[in-house]
């Protein structure tokens, strides 16, 4: 009860935000942490909550921001509409890949490793195809209107990205008190030991990989709002991975907060970076690599266990 | 040309590609079999060895045939320490530790290339660059053809030392049973280190017989890396021989694949070979344990 405190205020407080802050690049800040979060969310729900460490997220991102892309300028569809499609879509993914490699049992570096293979396929294939724009990549139209989910300022962008990370939030309150998250808990600490108490393995694992799915999906299609552009390499290139599995791991593994937190934390210091080192590309991303190597090192709990260990 | 006469050379490009793809596959294989982790760091660090093969050549003017004797004890000490000191310090008994490590360690490389070196593209011209041999009716790239020979000499070293050394002994022991390694007075974290540095020492031979015929950019090790994984799954976690075939396999599908398909589509091949072999075989062609 305590935690879905907590997300309301967190909630009300972003809420509250525009009406103080009107600086562009603060509102930008802020969204791009909420964004992050989003990734970090979607990546912790099947990594932190049920153990399965992918390297290759974007293959849920890459779908739903493709997915909006295809609908909206392809299909001539409103955006409000495309959304939960690009949803189902990554749902839908997430499945596939849940289901060929959770039936034969990959775990480990080997369930790593056919994630990132996925998403290498998926890049190709984008790369290939003339309706995903080929290498070209696909830029939608600007619109400028709530109607068409492109916002006229950063406040509605801010609202939009605060409503997905809230939704995404209260998905992880609900894992930690529900009997579904209980199970996806108990496979994560023994899957031989759940499976024995009766615990369908299989099907909690695939359960997850949708809900992750999906919510990276809509990581992908906020983003293809917010930019109006995709191409193949942004969709399905290794970077988006990486982030959503930083934020959770900076953060602390299956905590509701976690993400949150390392997202938060991980977009400070890409500012400070920044800010140290004019223009010099991929400093901030060295510095992303440092952290985990140093978070693995001395905070295998992340900066959660900050707090737990104070308790 | 005739029809097979184009497929002959292609499966011959494939085979002197495959050739290289075996050589990082074993340092990656050896790593695998030895530590039981998976080095998400091995193609940053095969960048980096392109790199220190590029700039031995420009800037000190040694060809990059005879900067093998430099570029093999350096990747092997870069191995040792970065196990000394961050790997193996990082990785509290945790295999999920060890492959997010190694994930950063690879992020920083790529990064840190990026910052010195810019994303250029750069190549090596060599008096042999643009010589071709004739084999049959293909004309083949001389430096192609030393790459192949070359990755064949390194990997027989390899068997050598892991098959006829005490060290390799001790490697293979720790790889078994490292309980039992350890009771017997074998310093496995010295050995551990050291498989890890002997790992990294195949990439510094692999860069300098690819540099010739090849280019280095802070993103090449990306390409390789799933490459690299794909044989040694292919072959078979921790399987010599398997890298071995998997490897040359590997090559010629690549190859063969990017006739058919085209470059970008040939590539899809390896892709759904990786995928299916994790699926429906994980120990791979020559593996002993799943």
């Amino acid at each position: 009860m305590r935690q879905l405190w907590l997300i309301g205020a967190f909630a009300g407080a972003v809420a509250l935000m525009p009406a103080f802050v009107t600086s562009g690049a603060a509102l930008n800040l802020a969204i791009m942490t909420l964004y992050a979060a989003l990734l970090g969310q979607a990546w912790n729900i099947l990594g932190g909550f049920g153990g399965q460490f992918s390297f290759g997220h974007a293959v849920f991102f890459g779908t739903g921001a493709y997915a909006m892309a295809v609908l909206q300028s392809g299909f001539g569809l409103n955006a409000w509409l495309a959304l939960p499609l690009a949803l189902a879509l990554g749902a839908a993914v997430g499945l596939l890949v849940g289901a060929l490699s959770f039936r034969y049992g990959l775990k480990g570096s080997y369930f790593a490793l056919v994630t990132l293979a996925f998403a290498e396929v998926f890049r190709i294939l984008a790369n290939t195809f003339q309706f995903t724009g080929a290498g070209v990549g696909i830029q939608i139209p600007l619109r400028d209107s709530a109607a068409d989910m492109q916002f006229a300022g950063k406040p509605g962008f801010l609202y939009a990205a605060l409503t997905l990370v809230t939704a995404s939030l209260l998905v992880a309150w609900w894992l930690k008190r529900s009997r579904y998250g209980a199970w996806l808990q108990a496979v994560r600490d023994n899957e031989e030991s759940a499976a024995a108490l009766g615990v369908d393995v299989f099907r909690v694992k695939l359960g997850a990989i949708a809900i992750s799915g999906a919510l990276m999906s809509a990581g992908g299609a906020f983003y293809l709002q917010y930019f109006r552009y995709i191409d193949p390499h942004i969709a399905y290139g290794p970077a988006i991975s990486v982030e959503a599995l930083l934020a959770a791991i900076v953060g602390g593994m299956g905590t509701v907060f976690g993400p949150l937190l390392g997202a938060a934390a991980l977009q400070l210091l890409g500012e400070a970076t920044r800010g140290l080192l004019e223009q010099t590309p991929g400093a901030n991303l060295i510095a992303y690599g440092v952290l985990l190597v140093v978070v693995v090192m001395f905070l295998p709990r992340g900066i959660m266990g900050l707090f737990e260990a104070k308790r | 040309m005739t029809e097979s006469g184009i497929l002959f050379a292609s499966v011959l490009n494939g085979l002197t590609t495959g050739a290289v793809y075996a050589l990082i596959a074993l340092g990656l294989t050896l790593i695998y079999g030895v530590l039981h982790i998976i080095n998400f760091a091995h193609g940053a660090a095969l960048m980096m060895a392109l790199y220190g093969v590029y700039f031995l050549r420009e800037k000190a003017g040694i060809d990059p045939y005879a900067s093998l004797p430099v570029m093999v004890p350096a990747m092997f000490a870069a191995g040792y320490l970065l196990y000394r000191f961050v790997i193996g310090k990082a990785s509290h008994g945790k295999d999920e530790n060890i492959l997010l490590v190694t994930l950063g360690v690879s992020i920083v490389l790529e990064n840190l290339a990026l910052l010195l070196w810019k994303s250029d593209t750069r190549s090596i011209e060599t008096a042999y660059t643009f010589s071709t041999v004739a084999i049959g009716s293909a004309m083949i790239a001389v430096p192609k053809v030393v790459a192949f020979g070359g990755a064949l000499v390194a990997t027989a070293v390899l068997l050598a030392i892991i098959g006829l050394t005490d060290l390799g002994r001790a490697i293979r022991a720790c790889a078994g049973e490292r309980q039992g390694a350890k009771l017997v007075g074998i310093d496995v974290e010295h050995v551990f280190a050291m498989s890890f540095g002997i790992g990294l020492a195949c990439l510094g031979a692999a860069a300098c017989f690819l540099l010739p015929a090849y280019y280095v950019n802070p993103q090449v090790g990306n390409g390789f890396v799933l490459i690299a994984f794909t044989v040694v799954v292919l072959g078979g976690m921790g399987s010599f021989v398997g890298a071995l075939a998997g490897g040359f396999l590997i090559g010629v599908v690549e190859s063969v694949g990017g006739l058919w398909l085209g470059e970008s589509l040939g590539q899809i091949g390896i892709f759904l070979i990786f995928i299916a072999v994790l699926l429906f075989r994980p120990r791979g062609l020559f593996g002993a344990r799943a």
